[in-house]
């Protein structure tokens, strides 16, 4: 067993930590306030490389591999989860589908841009009555001579409005169920795809979370991703991957609240004495550290088995679960370690806590992980 | 065009922490980087080839065999090739036995139109290095630069000075030492990372033996300069009186005694 | 020349492991191994408690030394004036001339200002070495080193001070290649081991966290960049008398690869953070840029300028001439007020020899405090403007310290 990574993956580490420090934390409070998408660091991000980190390099991406893309995203993450999320979404949902399922035609045409970062992707899954279960899709397609007709609407869909390719699910076969769905790429620009409300949340909020309306919108009949009712089965196996960077965004979270505290404790005086000398709260760092290098063990080791070709439904699952968890956890102690400082604008820890809690919730709510474990401890 | 870029690996000053109790330095978990100035440099050079594609920039470094990394990144950057002249002869060089052994290899190199260095690195902070390399190999140079323009066989450039710039005009081969004020550096690409380290010998390690260098001109021995003593600077032994009370009372206080011992 | 180990004495302590600057020393089987990163310093002989650490000699080229004699320094000018540090080159020269019984020499190149080579001999110099030529009124590397080196090659000079400006950090090293000899970079301290005339040079390493004395032993001249701002200036004597030569160097057009073909002033004001008696400085604590608004005022009140810790000047709140420090300028000014500056070791390299320092921080254990005189401990933005307001009533508070005293 090795636990030191590649000298790649550390020169990756150094390179993504130095970008966070430099270009993204110094406007994280500000979009995180105005709830600006933060185009100039995705072409930034772009130039250097790092949107197309885990794919060939003939398919325009950097050669890389699936750990060195978590770390990526963590370390963004570290600074402003807004930046990590754009990253994730792009990679895990939006490219990742179409470099496993798609044509080589639609690879050269689709994921190359996308991997060479001319291009941002989104995923389109959820729709209002279809949330946690995917398979009640109402947006349907139906073939049309050598068109696809396109009609219903998507919501909460991250990089939405921002992305210029979308993988969108659809039915093909309502009768069939979740055997009835399947994938296709809608290009940003067709005719009868446009953008509905855009969400004010609560954390991530300069992320572009919106909605997405086809309304007859046509789309040509090589842009059927994977076979006609695989749709189901690609938007499973997406999520999975998903969830390793989602996994590594709340690992990136709970590291920057961390950070955050160790800096404050010791800085800040009570009672004559720096914080960090009083025993009951260096009781609660020593647990918030523990938690998060538990949960980076977790996420590195899901993705270690991605890049490898071995199993990692379960270990993505576990990797997510546990790392939302310890996200929401030490962002809230962080807060509480600052005491009334903590619950200003002054200072990054509370918005961490507002951002920590998406983590619980999308590409698959903390009940869903439990679900997917549980159904692979109990099979 | 050929353009040869300098530059060294560095702890990273930033992070280097005085032990309060031994009072000796820290160096323990403290980053090597490469060193600002020659990032600037190696930018100047990147920019050049954007521009002029079939400009070749080789990076050369000296130091221990774990400063390959610092070229791999440079490589990861956009240079070409990479040189590590890495020897135990070099060991204990001062500046002019440091650009002697530089120099040696520039000219094996040879038929290069502009060889780049920062203008100092932050360890030593000398600035020497790159105006001794181009004495050593016949060339002129041109340090703090802060802005280059490239026109058929010669280089304009601004350098800095305290109160303003010459604008200088050189034909190559000319040695430049950049200052930060040069450029905006780019982050090393996530894709060169990985081509770094999958092409093994992109980056070639040279021995004082690969190249024609006099061994009595590097090392300790063929260093001019040597440490005779270091220490850790003293402190000041004025006791610092604190001034309590309130911020008012404390500005009145202080105002009193600036007063009183005239200072103001 | 180099650090050996008698390994059958070395007791496997560490204390040369702790002491090492270069982190040069590896114990290995509880025996000192020396690496390849070592300089060469002598912390370690120093540490050793058995002496079982020492500095082998090596054979090493030079020159003879006793053909060299004459303290010379470098008389940089700008647009025919020369810079305050020749001022201060003189000073610390002519102290070094009288220790080592021997001559000070100014060497200044330009192009008819023969009053300010007469003015270098008021300032201390016995003579003045005065290179005439149309081709040396503006500084170039390629003119001045080739004028120097040949009055060095012939003259033979056994010390060198430049000083450590934008263009004496390009003449010296260039210089020093050209001769074949040491140079120490940026002097902050300058002694005499008058027995075998030798110039210690001491110079701030590893970013001002480690102080260095420099020999060199065997090579003349022995060259220093001396920083600006850090020797006492030489006072004007009118009476002072000397010898001026004036030479007329050969030069050519073409002896100048690297043309001077614009010479531009900045129409910014300069910063003349050397010469001002107070300074007010800005660090990382004033959170912003905007932070400067109230470091301005209160340099305002007092009639001093504003200064500026490295941590700004990287974020870009401010831009560098402002920067004090090891990479910045160093000030000895009579008021320094350091405002919201922790005091990183590379900050107190540029200013602790100011005559009074105050420092204002949040936290009390900033090292800043350590070199202060007077320090309070609190938020700036509160502080500052109590300050500024107490300044304006400095008269009214006098009055009514007074008036308590006299109770």
């Amino acid at each position: 067993m090795n636990f030191t990574l590649t000298k790649e993956q550390e020169m990756v580490r150094n390179v993504m930590r130095e970008f966070a420090e430099n270009e993204v934390e110094p406007i994280a409070a500000d979009i995180d306030e105005t709830g600006r998408f933060p185009k100039e660091n995705v072409e930034k991000m772009a130039r250097a490389h790092m949107l197309g980190i885990p794919f060939p390099e003939e398919y325009g991406g950097a050669g890389g591999d699936e750990l060195a893309y978590a770390i990526a995203v963590e370390e963004l993450s570290r600074k402003c989860a807004t930046t990590g999320v754009i990253l994730s979404a792009h990679t895990s949902l939006g490219s990742w589908p179409i470099y496993k399922y798609g044509t080589e035609e639609q690879k050269q045409k689709y994921l190359v841009p996308l991997a060479k970062g001319e291009k941002l992707g989104a995923f389109g899954l959820t729709e209002p009555n279809a949330g946690t279960d995917a398979a009640g899709q109402q947006t349907v397609a139906v073939l049309d001579g050598d068109e696809y007709v396109l009609n219903g609407s998507k919501i909460f869909i991250t990089n939405g409005g921002q992305a210029e390719i979308y993988v969108i699910f659809a039915m093909t076969d309502r009768m069939k169920g979740t055997r009835g769905i399947s994938a296709f790429i809608v290009e940003a620009d067709t005719p009868g795809f446009s953008i509905g409300k855009i969400e004010d949340k609560l954390g991530i909020r300069a992320s572009a979370t919106s909605e997405l309306i086809f309304q007859n919108c046509r789309i040509p009949k090589e842009n059927l991703l994977g076979e006609e009712g695989k749709g189901f089965k690609i938007a499973m196996s997406t999520l999975d991957g998903g969830r390793i960077g989602i996994a590594a965004q709340a690992l990136g979270i709970a590291q920057g609240a961390l950070d955050e505290s160790v800096e404050y404790l010791k800085e800040r005086e009570q009672f004559g004495r720096p914080l960090s000398k009083f025993q009951g709260l260096q009781w609660m760092v020593a647990d918030m550290g523990t938690e998060i290098e538990a949960a980076r063990l977790l996420v590195y080791r899901a993705a270690f088995n991605k890049a490898n070709g071995l199993p990692y439904n379960k270990e993505a699952a576990m990797a997510k679960l546990f790392a939302a968890n310890t996200a929401m956890n030490v962002t809230t102690k962080a807060v509480q370690l600052h005491g009334g400082y903590g619950y200003t604008k002054d200072y990054p820890v509370e918005r961490m806590m507002r951002d920590a809690k998406i983590t619980e919730i999308y590409e698959g709510t903390s009940q869903v992980q439990q679900m997917v474990i549980a159904g692979n401890l109990l099979r | 065009m050929k353009i040869i870029v300098c530059l060294k690996q560095v702890p990273d000053t930033n992070e280097v922490k005085i032990d309060p109790v031994k009072g000796t330095l820290i160096r323990e978990g403290v980053p090597s980087i490469i060193n600002p100035d020659d990032r600037n440099a190696l930018e100047e050079a990147l920019r050049i080839k954007d521009e002029h594609p079939d400009t070749l920039v080789t990076v050369v470094s000296m130091g221990p065999p774990q400063a390959d990394v610092a070229l791999k990144e440079a490589l990861a950057m956009g240079a070409d090739d990479a040189i590590l002249l890495s020897d135990r002869a070099f060991a204990g060089s001062d500046t002019w036995a440091t650009s002697t052994a530089i120099a040696g290899a520039l000219d094996k190199i040879g038929d290069y139109d502009i060889i780049f260095c920062g203008r100092q690195a932050i360890d030593g902070d000398t600035a020497q290095v790159g105006p001794q390399i181009a004495e050593h190999l016949g060339i002129p140079q041109i340090t703090y630069v802060e802005q280059l323009d490239i026109e058929e066989g010669k280089v304009i450039a601004r350098r800095a000075l305290e109160d303003g710039y010459y604008v200088v005009e050189c034909e190559t081969p000319v040695l430049l030492t950049a200052i930060k004020e040069l450029n905006e550096p780019r982050y090393p690409s996530i894709k060169g990372i990985y081509k770094a380290y999958r092409e093994e010998d992109r980056v070639k390690v040279w021995s004082a033996n690969d190249y024609d260098v006099d061994r009595e001109n590097i090392g300790l021995d063929g260093s001019p300069t040597e440490v005779n003593k270091s220490f850790t600077p003293p402190g000041r032994d004025s006791a610092c009186e604190m001034l309590e009370g309130n911020s008012k009372e404390a500005s009145r206080d202080l105002v009193v005694r600036l007063k009183e011992r005239k200072i103001i | 020349m180099a650090i050996k180990v008698i390994k059958e004495k070395c007791v496997g302590c560490g204390a040369c492991v702790t002491v090492c600057p270069a982190d040069a020393i590896n114990m290995i089987d509880k025996k000192a191994i020396i690496t390849d990163k070592c300089i060469a310093c002598g912390a370690c002989i120093n540490k050793c408690p058995v002496e079982a650490i020492f500095k082998e000699e090596g054979n090493k080229g030079g020159v003879n030394i006793d053909e060299y004699r004459g303290v010379w320094v470098f008389a940089e000018q700008r647009e025919g004036k020369t810079l305050n540090v020749v001022r201060e080159l003189l000073g610390e020269g002519r102290k070094i001339a009288d220790e080592l019984e021997t001559e000070l020499t100014a060497v200044l190149l330009g192009h008819n200002i023969e009053d300010e080579a007469n003015l270098l001999i008021k300032y201390g110099a016995d003579k003045v070495i005065y290179a005439n030529h149309e081709l040396l009124g503006v500084y170039t590397t390629d003119g001045y080193a080739k004028v120097i080196y040949d009055l060095i090659q012939e003259r033979k000079p056994e010390i060198m001070l430049i000083g450590a400006t934008n263009i004496g950090r390009d003449l010296g090293p260039r210089l020093s290649a050209k001769v074949h000899t040491g140079l120490t970079a940026d002097c902050t301290r300058l002694d005499v081991d008058k027995e075998n005339r030798r110039l210690m040079m001491t110079r701030p390493a590893f970013g001002g966290n480690l102080m260095a004395t420099i020999l060199c032993p065997n090579h003349r001249p022995q060259m220093s960049t001396v920083r600006p701002g850090v020797m006492e200036k030489a006072k004007i004597d009118e009476n002072r008398e000397g010898i001026v030569q004036v030479v007329k160097p050969e030069l050519k057009d073409s002896d100048i690869k690297a043309k001077v073909i614009e010479t531009v002033k900045s129409d910014k004001p300069v910063v003349a953070l050397e010469e001002a008696p107070i300074i007010v400085s800005g660090g990382r604590g004033l959170g912003g840029e905007e932070g400067f608004k109230l470091i301005e005022d209160l340099a305002e009140k007092l009639g001093g300028v504003v200064g500026a810790s490295r941590a700004t000047v990287d974020s870009q709140w401010i831009e560098q001439s402002h920067q004090v420090g090891q990479t910045g300028k160093t000030v000895r000014p009579g008021l320094y007020v350091a405002c919201g500056i922790s005091g990183a070791i590379q900050h107190l390299a540029g200013m602790q020899d100011s005559k009074c320092i105050v420092a204002i921080n949040k936290d009390p254990n900033a090292p800043i405090f350590e070199v202060a005189d007077y320090g309070i401990v609190g938020d700036l933005y509160e502080v500052i403007p109590e300050l500024i307001q107490a300044l304006d009533n400095v008269d009214d508070i006098m009055e009514a310290v007074k008036a308590l005293s006299n109770e």
